[in-house]
């Protein structure tokens, strides 16, 4: 059975401007212990949809849809009733590490906190198990450390620290958005080790949301690929690196610089800007920079067709 | 070199210091700040040892000795005034009276304010549209006419002028918290503990209050010595406190009516309540100089 099941998930904003329709009709499962990630460019509704499954939308935002996290709808929940599985059962890891940790209190009362709220335990039990915690993420000295505050850590330590803070109650369902974006390349690469490795030993399913291909290609078992708040290519790792189907999936990993090509090459890039939200097209949103794009494009949405097992796209050109 | 590792031995052994740890030690820093705390200081002990300090009662009234210049001799050090009670003790009983005002009416207006600020800011939307609105009526409320009214129907006590100054002192502290409660509110580390499932009242007891207290502390030390003054004020129109009881707002303004024939009775008092209001005002200062965030 699925860990977390989305059906038709739709993310709507009302601005000043008009609405804007930041994800329409997203569909998509995770099981235990799998590893999803999301790639897609800014403003494709790659955020949104989290932020909508954990009912952390901006105020003037609202969801439709079905999400079902172990069976059980969770969509449009009451804050008290989905404050029951945010934080135990299913968690979130954020992008900037900076100023996703409360400067004002020690690194222990932020991470004893979500153990004594959800799991009812008492202050000296939470204190070891976020010192255990933090000797998982290999913060050094953690028994020293856990007393300090975060301006006192560097930005992979904190990021470490906020990773521990979401495993802290072992959730079923992680969800981190571009947890590395604000690292350097360096540390960039530990925290994905972590990861994995943590992934491995708590049997925990990871969604990975980015917008960096080398993320995905290092951590994730299969990849979803979204474009102007829809899913255009779905399929495992080996099948989007080596065999994209879309157009956009092959447009987005040919604007990858490459280390192995260095020289006079000059990067590659999409034509084009990304979709107004507020008025998508009627046919493809990729057809205005799509350089297969042909007449049936323009009129007709493609659906997403499934090619093969757990394969996917929504393209005209790939379908049957 | 052993003498180097020492001293890193040592350095590691400091255990974590907090954002407060840092704006004291920046505080400490600030002479004039630290000068105008021992100041403050010394006046609130000279206070509260008043009836120690100088053989007369405050209450006292001399017969032979009405509105005499300042006596070393009898113990009269700041004189008498015209009722030929001791000056020098009724000046310290009214910094008793005046700090009191300015200490619990600020802390009434701190309390109620940073509630109400933090959750109308934290909430929104329309609970933050009716609870400012309430506090834009409350502004728009003439201060004497509610003070007035309170006197009326209470009675005239020393703590209906506490709650008089505190219920409207914070109004502004409400707006203040509020603000800086909407700029937090849009902080990462909040979304971070929506998203671990923590509860609204937590959330902006843990996360929102400290992280405006910054602000809130330094605009105390600018409110105690504005309520002081209107204690003063209140006083000085006959509002304030009562005989024999007294305080400096009531001492200046009686010292006002002799100050041609008798300008110790004004001089003294007003001394004090002016180097109070100047203390205060250097430790805020130096407390918004040591909790600036752009120092950090």
């Amino acid at each position: 059975m699925s860990l977390l099941e989305v059906e038709n998930l739709e993310v709507r904003f009302d601005t000043p401007e008009g609405e804007v329709a930041a994800v329409n009709g997203v569909d998509f499962s995770v099981s235990p212990g799998e590893s999803l990630g999301l790639v897609g460019e800014s403003g494709s509704g790659k955020s949104q949809v989290f932020l909508a499954i954990m009912g952390l939308l901006a105020k003037n935002g609202r969801s439709g849809g079905q999400v079902r996290f172990a069976g059980k709808q969770i969509l449009g929940l009451r804050p008290g009733q989905l404050n029951d599985i945010r934080g135990s059962r299913m968690s979130m890891i954020f992008q900037d590490p900076m100023t996703s940790l409360n400067p004002f209190l020690t690194v222990s009362r932020q991470l004893t906190e979500v153990l004594v709220e959800h799991k009812g335990k008492t202050q000296a039990e939470a204190r070891r198990r976020a010192i255990e915690m933090l000797e998982v993420v290999r913060i050094p000295e953690a028994a020293r450390r856990i007393d300090m505050y975060p301006h006192e850590f560097s930005g992979g330590m904190r990021q470490r620290v906020m990773i521990a803070m979401a495993l802290l109650c072992q959730p079923e369902l992680l969800i981190a958005d571009e947890p590395t974006t604000a690292l350097d390349v360096t540390v960039q690469a530990q925290i994905l080790d972590l990861m994995v490795e943590l992934r491995r030993s708590f049997d925990t399913a990871i969604i990975t949301i980015t917008h960096d291909l080398g993320v995905i290609a290092g951590s994730c078992d299969s990849v979803m690929v979204m474009y102007g708040g829809r899913i255009v290519e779905r399929g495992s790792v080996n099948d989007i690196f080596y065999d994209p189907k879309h157009p956009y999936s092959r447009g987005l990993l040919s604007s990858m610089p490459r280390l192995d090509r260095a020289g006079d090459e000059t990067l590659t890039a999409i034509p084009g800007q990304p979709p107004n939200l507020q008025h998508l097209p009627s046919g493809c949103a990729f057809s205005d920079r799509c350089p297969e794009v042909f007449e049936r494009c323009r009129g007709e949405r493609p659906a997403l067709h499934r090619i093969g097992e757990a394969r996917a796209s929504a393209c005209h050109l790939a379908a049957p | 070199m052993t003498a180097a590792a020492e001293s890193l031995q040592a350095a590691q052994e400091i255990k974590g210091r907090s954002l407060w740890q840092d704006a004291w030690q920046r505080l400490l820093r600030n002479r004039a700040a630290v000068a105008s705390a021992c100041i403050l200081g010394v006046i609130a002990v000279m206070a509260l040892l008043a009836p120690w300090l100088s053989p007369h009662p405050y209450d006292e009234i001399y017969w032979d000795q009405i509105q005499q210049p300042p006596n070393a001799e009898l113990f009269h050090w700041f004189g008498t005034d015209g009722n030929g009670r001791d000056l020098f003790v009724r000046t310290l009983y009214g910094a008793r009276v005046s700090l009191m005002v300015g200490i619990l009416a600020t802390t009434v207006s701190l309390i109620i304010g940073v509630t109400w600020g933090s959750i109308a800011g934290y909430m929104g939307g329309r609970i933050d549209n009716v609870m400012m609105r309430f506090v834009d009526i409350m502004y728009s409320l003439p201060f004497m006419f509610f003070v007035i009214l309170l006197m009326v129907v209470f009675g005239r006590s020393i703590f209906l002028i506490f709650i008089g100054i505190g219920c409207v002192e914070w109004l502004t502290m409400a707006r203040i918290v509020r603000g800086q409660t909407l700029s937090v509110k849009r902080k990462e580390f909040i979304e971070a503990a929506r998203a671990s499932g923590t509860s609204t009242f937590t959330i902006i007891r843990r996360h929102v209050v400290p992280n405006v207290l910054g602000p809130v502390i330094v605009y105390v030390t600018l409110t105690i010595p504005q309520v002081i003054l209107t204690e003063s004020f209140l006083s000085f129109l006959g509002l304030g406190v009562q005989e024999p009881l007294t305080s400096w707002g009531v001492l200046i303004s009686e010292g006002a009516k002799q100050m041609e024939t008798a300008p110790w009775l004004l001089v003294f008092p007003a001394f004090f309540l002016a180097v109070t209001l100047f203390c205060f005002n250097f430790l805020g200062d130096g407390l918004r100089d040591a909790l600036d965030p752009k120092d950090r």
